[in-house]
């Protein structure tokens, strides 16, 4: 699981563990990531420290460890610019975590052989676009919808090795991420935003999770290529 | 760091509708008739890029006059 010392990626490796996942948790941050492993229930759970968007530290990565049934894409930034002031740099800053660093993880992690047959891949995209749209959210939401171009393509390219790809699309979560974009809004614009939702409030990262759990699992086996998501019913409009 | 009028310039640069000779320090910009939430975005992300200073959507909300928000700037810089 990458991002999984802080909100959605957290939660689903909480949940993964609580349905008997032996969890390696990546991250930045080499304490939360000894945190998140202290709330973790059973045995055998590792951490990988590291910034994901360096190749050395993805060939690292993909030495180290072994054989994995599973992999939880999570790590991701968030961004908010009107077009106009959407530059290449900013671009760049987004899609590196968000695009390339997953992509190129399991691209190694394929070529590697560290899947086994039978393995199955989440990436951790986004309704924002892909089913949604809003102004100022551009450079993210393309990050997004690269995101789930890739998934795709390669539950086509991967099922040859039974290696399932899906992407969980979630609405709005709280989280340390959804705080960033909520920064450029008012407190109103936030409950407004909510109360459009049918559920009428925002995710909370086990939302996700149990997503993200039952694409892992056996019950998923016959489900690749899809993009799924869990919003609160934002997209049902 | 750029002065008040440099910062009124910029402020009407982001502006579609509303004449540039018609903008001042004095504007009470949230009650111009194409104020929205995509310009209070254009505001912030100009405001980082001008200044190098992280303005909240609540700092927007709470300014009245384009001055408030230029005030706002000084006292993150």
């Amino acid at each position: 699981m990458t991002g999984a010392s802080s909100g959605i990626g957290q939660g689903c490796a909480l949940m993964a563990a609580q349905m008997g996942a032996k969890v390696i948790v990546c991250g930045r941050n080499e304490e939360r990531l000894k945190e998140t492993i202290s709330q973790l229930p059973g045995e055998g759970h590792s951490s990988f420290a590291g910034e994901l968007t360096d190749q050395t530290v993805i060939e690292k990565l993909v030495a180290e460890i072994p054989s994995l049934d599973g992999v939880v894409f999570s790590a991701g930034i968030s961004m908010t610019a009107p077009f106009t002031f959407s530059t290449r740099e900013k671009f760049d800053k987004v899609f590196d975590v968000n695009f390339f660093s997953p992509i190129e993880i399991l691209r190694l992690l394929v070529k590697k052989k560290k899947l086994v047959n039978g393995a199955s891949v989440v990436f951790i995209s986004s309704v924002g676009g892909n089913f949604g749209f809003s102004v100022g959210n551009g450079i993210y939401g393309a990050s997004k919808a690269a995101l789930n171009s890739m998934a795709r393509l390669c539950s086509l390219e991967l099922a040859p090795k039974k290696i399932r790809v899906n992407s969980i699309c979630p609405g709005m979560v709280v989280t340390p991420l959804v705080e960033g974009f909520s920064e450029n809004i008012t407190q109103e614009a936030i409950q407004k935003d909510m109360d459009f939702y049918p559920l009428k409030r925002y995710g909370r990262p086990e939302d996700i999770a149990g997503g993200v759990v039952y694409l892992l699992s056996e019950a998923a086996s016959w489900v690749t290529g899809q993009a799924i998501c869990i919003d609160g019913g934002i997209t049902a409009y | 760091m750029k002065t008040l009028d440099e910062f009124v310039v910029l402020f009407a640069e982001q502006l579609d509708e509303t004449d540039p000779s018609n903008v001042t320090a004095q504007t009470k910009f949230r009650d111009l008739e194409e104020w929205s939430s995509l310009l209070a975005l254009s505001l912030i992300s100009m405001v980082d890029e001008e200044f190098d200073v992280t303005l909240k959507g609540d700092d927007v909300k709470n300014s009245e006059t384009i001055e408030d928000v230029y005030n706002i700037i000084v006292s993150k810089k």
